[in-house]
C-alpha cells in the first residue's frame, strides 16, 4: 500500500481513529534494523550477545509450549504474550551476534547443535505444572530486569539499545510472575504446596545464573559481571517470596554450565521440536 | 484456585491517547482486581491500542433497563429547540 492508499484507507475510518482499537505501531528497535545498522561487533561482544540472545531464545520455546494449554484463556494470552516478548529479545541479539559471523538470527537458532547452544540450565527446565512455569519466570524476570537495566549503560551501543526495549517487557514479566506467585502462595493449600515443590525443583538452577566468566572480566564496560547481581536479585526474589508465604529452600545447587553448552537432557528435546520445520525444508519461509 | 466460573467479569476501557476518552474494548474474567488490570492489558493493548485502562465489575455498572427504552430515550425526539441550531442568530449580533 503506497502512502496516498494509505491515507485514504485511513480517511474512511472518520471517527474509527479515536476508537479504543485504534492500533499504531510505535517505533520500537526491531531486529531487522540491527541486521541493516551494520555495526559489526568484535568476536567477544558477539558471544555476550548470544548468551543473552540462547537464554531468551530456550525461554520463550518453552513458554510457547503453554498457548492453547494455559488454564485459562486470560493466562494463556498473557504467557503467549511474554513468550513473544522474550522471542523479540532473543531475535535481536541473535540477529547481532551474527553480523560477527554473517550469520542471520535463523542461521543461529536453527542450524547450531546442542552443545553450541550457551543458554543457562533454568531456561530449559521443564514446563511442569502452571506453578513451576511462573517460579522459573519469577526467577529469571526479575534476573533479567536487573541485568538488562544495568545494560542500559553498556559501552556497547546495540547492546544498550536492545536492553532499553527489553527491560521494559521483562519488567511486566516480572510484575506478572510476582502477582501469581503471591497469590497462588497465599492460595489454597494445594497451590502452596504446588509453589514450594517448584521451588525446591528450580532453585539449584539459580546459582548458574550469577557465575562470572572470563568472557565477562574481557568485556569490561560492555557486559555485567553477574555476581555482582546476586545481592539485588535474592533480595528481590525473599521479598516476593515472604509476601507469597514461601521460604527459600535449602537444597545445594546444580552442577550446571550451559555457559559452554553443558546441557540437561533436556535441551535436545527442545532443540528437535524448535528446528525440525527449518532443517527438514531449507531455506522455507513463513 | 478455584475455578473460572468463578472468577467474576469484568468490563474493561481503554484510553487509545491523551485528550481521548475511555472506550469500552470487552470483557474478561479475573479473580481479582489487580489480575483484571493485567489481564485487561494483555488482552486489549497488545497492538499498541492504549495508554490507559479501567476495570470496573461487571455487576458495579448500572445499566438503563431496555424494556423502559421509549420512556428513557424517545422523549427528546421532536424537540428541535434543544439544538442550537434551531435558533436563527438575531440580526446585528456579530461573532456568532
Amino acid at each position: 500500500m503506497n502512502h496516498e492508499e494509505l491515507d485514504a484507507s485511513l480517511d474512511s475510518f472518520g471517527d474509527a481513529l479515536a476508537s479504543a482499537t485504534r492500533v499504531t505501531p510505535g517505533n520500537a528497535l526491531r531486529p531487522e534494523d540491527i541486521a541493516v545498522a551494520g555495526a559489526k561487533p568484535s568476536d567477544e561482544v558477539a558471544q555476550y550477545a548470544l548468551h543473552l540472545g540462547d537464554d531468551a531464545l530456550i525461554l520463550a520455546q518453552r513458554l510457547s509450549h503453554w498457548i492453547s494449554r494455559a488454564p485459562e484463556i486470560e493466562e494463556d494470552i498473557a504467557l503467549g504474550n511474554i513468550a513473544l516478548d522474550v522471542l523479540g529479545h532473543a531475535r535481536s541479539f541473535l540477529t547481532y551476534a551474527g553480523l560477527a559471523w554473517d550469520k542471520s538470527e535463523d542461521d543461529l537458532a536453527y542450524w547450531r547443535e546442542e552443545e553450541d547452544f550457551t543458554s543457562l540450565q533454568i531456561v530449559e527446565q521443564p514446563n511442569g505444572h502452571f506453578g513451576v512455569t511462573i517460579m522459573r519466570q519469577l526467577i529469571i524476570s526479575i534476573y533479567q530486569h536487573l541485568l538488562y537495566s544495568k545494560l542500559l549503560e553498556s559501552t556497547d551501543e546495540t547492546i544498550a539499545a536492545i536492553c532499553a526495549k527489553a527491560v521494559k517487557e521483562v519488567d511486566y514479566h516480572r510484575d506478572h510472575s510476582a502477582a501469581w506467585t503471591i497469590r497462588l502462595g497465599q492460595g489454597t493449600e494445594e497451590s502452596a504446596a504446588k509453589m514450594r515443590h517448584a521451588l525446591e525443583v528450580l532453585w539449584p538452577y539459580t546459582g548458574e545464573m550469577f557465575q562470572d566468566e572470563e568472557l565477562h572480566r574481557t568485556l569490561g564496560d560492555v557486559a555485567v559481571l553477574p555476581s555482582t547481581l546476586r545481592e539485588a536479585w535474592e533480595k528481590e526474589i525473599t521479598d516476593v517470596l515472604a509476601e507469597a508465604g514461601l521460604e527459600i529452600p535449602k537444597s545445594g545447587m546444580a552442577m550446571a554450565h550451559g555457559r559452554v553448552g553443558e546441557h540437561s537432557e533436556h535441551l535436545g528435546f527442545i532443540l528437535a521440536e524448535m528446528q525440525v520445520l527449518a532443517r527438514k525444508h531449507p531455506g522455507a519461509s513463513w | 484456585m478455584s475455578h473460572k466460573s468463578n472468577w467474576p467479569l469484568w468490563e474493561v476501557f481503554v484510553r487509545s491517547s491523551r485528550g481521548l476518552s475511555h472506550v469500552h474494548a470487552g470483557s474478561l474474567h479475573a479473580p481479582d482486581k489487580e489480575m483484571a488490570l493485567r489481564n485487561a492489558r494483555d488482552l486489549y493493548t497488545r497492538r499498541n491500542e492504549g495508554v490507559s485502562l479501567w476495570v470496573v465489575r461487571s455487576t458495579d455498572i448500572i445499566t438503563s433497563d431496555p424494556d423502559s427504552k421509549d420512556a428513557f430515550f424517545e422523549s427528546p425526539q421532536g424537540k428541535d429547540y434543544r439544538h442550537a441550531t434551531y435558533y436563527k442568530a438575531s440580526e446585528g449580533v456579530k461573532h456568532l
